[in-house]
């Protein structure tokens, strides 16, 4: 017994190390990401918030050039009261149309997919494998392509939708000189009393075009889960078809829905690249969401203080956005059917 | 044994108009079997509509300025001089198509490998390892994936621009470099690179390294030895879709680069659309689309499912 024990003591010396070894041994694991994750984003943000404060330009920009004035809160004031000089530049209602932007398409998008996800999915559905086939092409071609093609697609004299729709009007006997709708570049709205231009519904059929086989093939997945019983029963029962469709099949696609439609809210509300490369954010700054404002502040006004103020507003904005949703997830997640 | 015939056309005929379907399935009626095809149809026609005009348009042999009819079909026959031309000069910028892939295949495959190298181990430790600040660390992460990589533009702009790199005679400003583009696109790509493999890894039967320590594996030699062979298939996605992602950047290398040599293939097509591009063909627009599409897409076409399916499946277990 004595033994046992001595024998424990003088491996515990040891051990006293290895143990501690053990303990920082997960810290080792963690070294490399958080170097580089140090040096090129925890430093850079920790900077562009000491920028927000001031009055960082082109002057100095250079290497040798002045530290620039700290100015206090002047830019985060002068973003939110539209002081910032830009014409046609509003922070309140580049929000607000962010927000009805990220809304308008998540809803379509959503609604489509399970639309869509529905019909192929009926029972004893011809070409079932070949539509597949071809609803897939909007997830796999690179966003930012389709963006450019639809740029030209929309030209109001040479694009395919005008062109298109001179020969689907011909049809009804409209003349074609009709068709030559300035989808990107009209300023005036379209609908009077609806303050979206044209431009805004460009891109919203073409982020429909690219948004909805994502939720069709989420919706297809937690569709084909869904037990044929419950269908039976319910006819049995005299359930007609509508009522299958909003007592069975919505509640049960809930939870794969959810966690899609938070990831396609996310996702929409910073689509940077497809609104910049179809509208530029145009006509009139009318398109124009946080990160495309946030891009031209630097790129083209070349304000970096106030762009920096502006991130710190997108990342706020962000996050709040992203609670909210999650509290909206929370909600749902304990639906058990 | 049942012999399985196969039933005559007039039976499968007799079987649709009788509301079954094709192979004798009970299943919907002829009526909506019509209307869901025509939806569907209609669905297809709509994806297929831009895919089709851009295709075209690459192939015309009259190597079409402006189309100044719709084209959906190569009716005139096709030729490749438009992908001929693009190969030569896309822009007028001087810099050549492969000088333009080679810049982006070094800058997608540097970024990718980068964020899978850096990024499993902190995605092990995630993943598997208890530590103190563990939960703290993982919302640091987390808040950081959640920022698009433009929020942190200003600050990395002015930053990189400050440093001149001198090397061996080689000196270049850091942000007017590939290199600047590349740590600007790695600081987005990390967050994502690490909490993708942990997600895979949290899937990975702990017993494995447990049955391993037992065999005399160190923690350590668990991980090199077992876990990271059995998590191939995560580096793999994790490195395409990095790999995708930069393939199609375009605010860092636009805000960066201003030496066309340096150009990336986004940038070269951003030249040829929109208002400043009155001169360039369509044709040779449509054939830089595709050329820059089709490698991505075609791997993407085969790797898909794994990452849509994975989400459908994490969806429907809430």
């Amino acid at each position: 017994m004595a033994n046992i024990s001595a024998i424990k003591t003088t491996n515990d010396r040891g051990k006293g190390f290895k143990t501690f070894l053990r303990a920082i041994n997960p810290y080792f694991y963690l070294l490399p990401a958080f170097i580089v994750m140090t040096i090129i984003t925890f430093y850079p943000m920790g900077f562009e918030v000491w920028m927000s404060f001031t009055n960082y330009g082109l002057k100095n920009l250079r290497f040798d050039a002045p530290l620039p004035d700290f100015v206090g809160l002047n830019n985060y004031v002068s973003i939110l009261t539209d002081q910032l000089g830009l014409s046609n530049f509003s922070f309140w209602s580049v929000l607000v149309f962010n927000l009805w932007w990220t809304f308008s398409n998540v809803i379509i998008h959503v609604s489509l997919g399970v639309l869509i996800a529905v019909a192929l999915n009926a029972k004893g559905v011809w070409f079932k494998g070949l539509y597949r086939a071809i609803y897939i092409l909007p997830i796999v071609i690179p966003q930012v392509i389709i963006a450019n093609v639809f740029r030209n697609m929309y030209d109001p004299d040479y694009g395919a939708i005008n062109q298109g729709l001179a020969i689907f009007g011909g049809w009804f006997g409209i003349s074609s000189e009709l068709f030559h709708i300035r989808w990107i570049d009209q300023v005036n709205y379209p609908i009077t009393w609806l303050p979206l231009t044209l431009s805004y519904f460009a891109l919203l059929i073409t982020n429909v075009w690219l948004g909805w086989p994502f939720m069709t093939i989420v919706a297809s997945g937690a569709l084909q889960s869904i037990p044929q019983d419950l269908y039976e029963a319910a006819t049995i029962d005299g359930a007609s078809g509508w009522q299958q469709f909003w007592r069975i099949t919505v509640p049960l696609l809930r939870p794969a829905m959810v966690p899609a439609t938070v990831y396609g809210t996310i996702a929409t509300f910073n689509l940077f690249g497809l609104i910049y490369f179809l509208s530029g954010g145009g006509p009139l700054r009318r398109t124009e969401i946080l990160l495309t404002a946030a891009y031209r502040l630097i790129t083209e006004q070349r304000l970096y203080g106030v762009a920096a103020a502006f991130c710190v507003y997108i990342f706020f904005i962000l996050l709040a956005l992203t609670l909210i949703l999650n509290r909206f997830t929370r909600a749902t997640e304990s639906y058990d059917a | 044994m049942l012999k399985t015939v196969s039933p005559s056309l007039s039976t499968r005929v007799k079987w649709v108009f009788s509301g079954k379907t094709w192979d004798g399935v009970r299943g919907i009626s002829l009526g909506r079997q019509l209307l869901i095809q025509v939806f569907l149809l209609l669905v297809a026609a709509s994806v297929i509509y831009p895919l089709l005009w851009v295709f075209s348009i690459s192939l015309d042999p009259r190597d079409i300025s402006r189309p100044a009819t719709l084209t959906l079909l190569p009716t005139n026959g096709t030729s490749f001089k438009a992908y001929a031309d693009v190969m030569k000069q896309p822009t007028p910028n001087p810099v050549s198509l492969p000088q333009l892939m080679f810049n982006s295949l070094m800058l997608s495959s540097g970024t990718a490998i980068a964020s899978v190298l850096v990024g499993v181990f902190a995605a092990y430790a995630f993943s598997r390892l208890r530590f103190m600040g563990r939960g703290n660390l993982m919302l640091v992460v987390l808040t950081v994936l959640m920022l698009p990589s433009i929020a942190t533009l200003p600050a990395l702009f002015v930053l990189l621009n400050k440093i001149n790199i001198d090397f061996t005679g080689l000196s270049f400003n850091l942000r007017n470099s590939l290199w600047g583009v590349g740590l600007a696109v790695l600081s987005g790509l990390l967050p994502f690179a690490i909490w993708n493999m942990k997600g895979y890894l949290d899937t990975i039967p702990k017993e494995l390294e447990e049955a391993a320590w037992i065999d005399g594996c160190s923690p350590n030699q668990a991980f090199f030895r077992v876990t990271l062979p059995l998590s191939t298939p995560v580096l793999a996605v994790t490195f395409f879709l990095g790999f995708m992602s930069t393939w199609t950047e375009f605010a860092i290398s636009w805000l960066f680069l201003t030496n066309p040599k340096d150009f990336t293939l986004m940038m070269a097509l951003y030249n040829m659309v929109g208002q400043y591009s009155d001169n360039t063909p369509w044709s040779h627009f449509a054939a830089m689309a595709i050329l820059i599409a089709l490698p991505v897409t075609i791997i993407y076409l085969f790797v898909q499912r794994y990452f849509v399916g994975g989400l459908a499946i994490g969806g429907v277990k809430g």
